[in-house]
């Protein structure tokens, strides 16, 4: 486990601890990217960052406020199996606790009930969301809409051949409005429950929503200090790569 | 069938030359009306076939080993316009075959990518392939790397002699464990050099965190890039360690400078005369950038540098090859299809190298998402306009008299080269 402490802490808000679910091995397709935002936005926002990374065998960190997972290939889901499953019960309480995550791809599926691959073997999940995902042949590539009324319109990239649905324990993110989602049937993106937003958007997700990004620490914050207060973080060029990227052909 | 394919390929690749069209077209008429013309073509060549792929460097790696080849004294055939397409092939084989279509070459060495090159080598086995890397710029037309290194696997069973891989990225090194009856030989790196290229499993180690230790012992390499120094480089093969200059930029380049003297040295050493070291090395170190890939231009004056980057590894080694001190910056990111569509990967790159001196400007249709990824880093923006000419227009004038550098995806290069080409000459690949 590695740890980074960012920012002087003199007239900092507080330390908000970050904690990258297994970077080593799921980390495609600019997750890493999500994290830099929760960082700098932090910052932004007048709190001192705290980047720490758990991997496969690692000691998993104490005073965790935000939780970010991102994808992987197959055979990087297959290396973390067994050591997501030891960490279970510990990842239902932080969930149950109301401590906010983020869950893109991969670990959004194996946060799931289980991920049924296509050639046969089933990955359990930890099932503290109640989804299930299946692989199929189809693989689900390109720029993605989303309506959602939390964030309003989000905007990302898929490529993801396993499909979710959704049971009843939990809700979508939001509606499709350009490219595919969680499956090829319903028109449905994502996931919502309790403080975890899980979605195949990858993006990276968060420097084109910084709505989503904000309702992280936001929610970090009320958790941990009992109230939020922002900064005013400059947005301009995130309203415009939205802007730009909304009008990209699939 | 036969009489007529080759006659006809010609006059439609004639025909759409004139009017100015793609290369590919002549080629897809004769692979319809004649699907065994490449196969019979490329069986007649003494010294067989070679096929270069992976994801990245595959034009300037085939440049040199067309190069070091012809050093030998050997005719060499091979796709140079980097239509690196089965289409392409057949489309630049027209262009070289005579009327009878015997072709002229004792060797063919040819650029494929990584999905069209399953498609030839189960039309033609290649007697060699060269297999460079797998990156992960193409997952948005092959969805994972695990499914690009099938793809290169497969070029490799296929291969009938030498397969060479880079021993250092490891989904390339493993295809060796898939083989049975080809002779493997490994282009390798020096561990001192080996921070300087981190592979995609790497990508997220902290600066400065330690190489993964237990790392398994690695075969010995036919070639290995011992040093890079500005305008140089050691080799060290058959025990022997050898320095060369260089005109080649960017450690990467020089890399794959190992890779196409590994090849080159198997495709000598297969037939009757084996490589004349001396004249190879005088070679390699003439050997300039290919097309867009690190080439130098004059504007004002003052070294405009292109520098081509597609995905995180690439983009990381770019700054770190051409450091930013007193150069004016630009970078020119485009999402078309031969770019790569998904961009995520930018934030992949650790841009800290450039928050001293800013970038000036930013263009292309995904100028505005890297202008996020900079704000992110730090890195102070000078101007953002999508558009390239405007773009480029403005950042000749304003950096007028400093040298400048230029990082690009690859049809934002297309359209740099072109804009420029009307203030400069730019070298013209036909």
């Amino acid at each position: 486990m590695t740890a980074e402490s960012t920012g002087s802490g003199s007239g900092s808000k507080g330390t908000i601890r970050v904690v990258q679910l297994y970077p080593r091995d799921m980390n495609i397709y600019g997750d890493w990217g999500n994290a830099l935002v929760v960082r700098q936005r932090l910052k932004w926002h007048g709190y001192t960052p705290e980047l720490l990374e758990y991997n496969v065998g690692d000691e998993f960190p104490e005073d965790v406020d935000i939780l970010l997972g991102g994808g992987g290939q197959d055979s990087g889901q297959l290396v973390i199996q067994d050591d997501l499953q030891s960490r279970a019960d510990l990842l239902t309480g932080l969930a149950e606790d109301g401590a906010p995550m983020l869950l893109i791809c991969g670990l959004y599926q194996l946060f799931g009930k289980f991920f049924k691959t296509r050639s046969g073997p089933v990955i359990p999940g930890v099932g503290i969301l109640d989804v299930e995902t299946h692989g199929t042949d189809e693989r689900l590539i390109g720029n993605v809409k989303v309506l959602t009324e939390e964030f309003g319109e989000v905007l990302g990239y898929e490529n993801h051949s396993g499909q979710t649905t959704l049971g009843s324990g939990v809700r979508p993110l939001g509606t499709v409005a350009k490219g595919t989602g969680n499956n090829s049937s319903d028109g449905h993106e994502g996931a919502r429950y309790r403080n975890i937003v899980a979605s195949y958007l990858h993006g990276s997700l968060l420097p084109k929503n910084p709505a989503i990004s904000d309702f992280l620490i936001r929610t970090a914050a009320e958790r941990k200090y009992g109230a939020f207060i922002p900064g005013t973080p400059d947005d301009h060029y995130a309203v415009l790569a939205r802007e730009h990227a909304a009008r990209r052909p699939r | 069938m036969l009489y007529f394919s080759i006659p006809l390929g010609k006059l439609v690749r004639r025909v759409s030359r004139l009017r100015g069209g793609g290369s590919a077209l002549p080629g897809l008429v004769v692979e319809k009306i004649d699907p065994g013309f490449m196969r019979r073509t490329l069986s007649t060549l003494p010294h067989g076939v070679a096929v270069v792929s992976g994801t990245n460097g595959k034009t300037t790696t085939t440049k040199m080993v067309v190069e070091l080849l012809e050093s030998q004294g050997l005719k060499v055939f091979t796709n140079r316009t980097g239509s690196n397409f089965t289409r392409g092939v057949a489309a630049a084989l027209l262009g070289e075959v005579d009327w009878r279509g015997r072709l002229d070459a004792d060797v063919a060495v040819l650029e494929l990518d990584e999905a069209h090159a399953v498609h030839f080598v189960n039309s033609v086995p290649p007697r060699y392939s060269l297999l460079l890397n797998v990156l992960r710029d193409q997952l948005d037309r092959f969805g994972e790397i695990d499914k690009t290194a099938q793809l290169l696997q497969h070029v490799a069973a296929k291969t009938t002699g030498t397969v060479v891989l880079n021993r250092e990225d490891p989904r390339v090194a493993r295809i060796a464990d898939t083989l049975t009856g080809q002779e493997v030989r490994y282009f390798g790196l020096d561990d001192s050099l080996l921070s300087t290229f981190p592979n995609d499993d790497d990508m997220r180690a902290a600066p400065g965190s330690p190489v993964p230790s237990a790392l398994p012992a690695k075969p010995p390499a036919d070639v290995v890039l011992r040093r890079v120094g500005p305008d140089t480089a050691d080799f060290e093969y058959d025990g022997v360690t050898v320095t060369t200059g260089m005109r080649l930029r960017g450690v990467y380049n020089i890399f794959n400078a190992a890779a196409a003297l590994s090849l080159a040295r198997s495709i000598c050493g297969g037939g009757a005369a084996t490589a004349d070291h001396a004249t190879l090395l005088t070679a390699l170190s003439q050997v300039e950038p290919a097309f867009g890939r690190g080439e130098s231009l004059t504007v004002d004056g003052q070294p405009l540098d292109l520098v081509l980057v597609k995905n995180p590894s690439g983009f990381r080694l770019g700054l770190k090859s051409f450091p930013a001190g007193g150069y004016a910056t630009m970078i020119a990111i485009n999402d078309n299809y031969a770019d790569g569509r998904d961009m995520s990967w930018l934030w992949d790159v650790d841009f800290d190298s450039l928050r001293n001196g800013g970038v000036d400007q930013l263009s292309g249709s995904r100028a505005y998402d890297m202008a996020l990824r900079l704000q992110y880093d730090e890195v102070p923006v000078g101007a953002v306009q999508p558009d390239i000419a405007p773009a480029l227009a403005d950042f000749i004038h304003e950096a007028k008299g400093r040298p400048k550098r230029i990082f690009c995806t690859y049809t934002a290069m297309l359209a740099i080269r072109r804009e420029l080409s009307k203030i400069t000459t730019v070298e013209v690949v036909s």
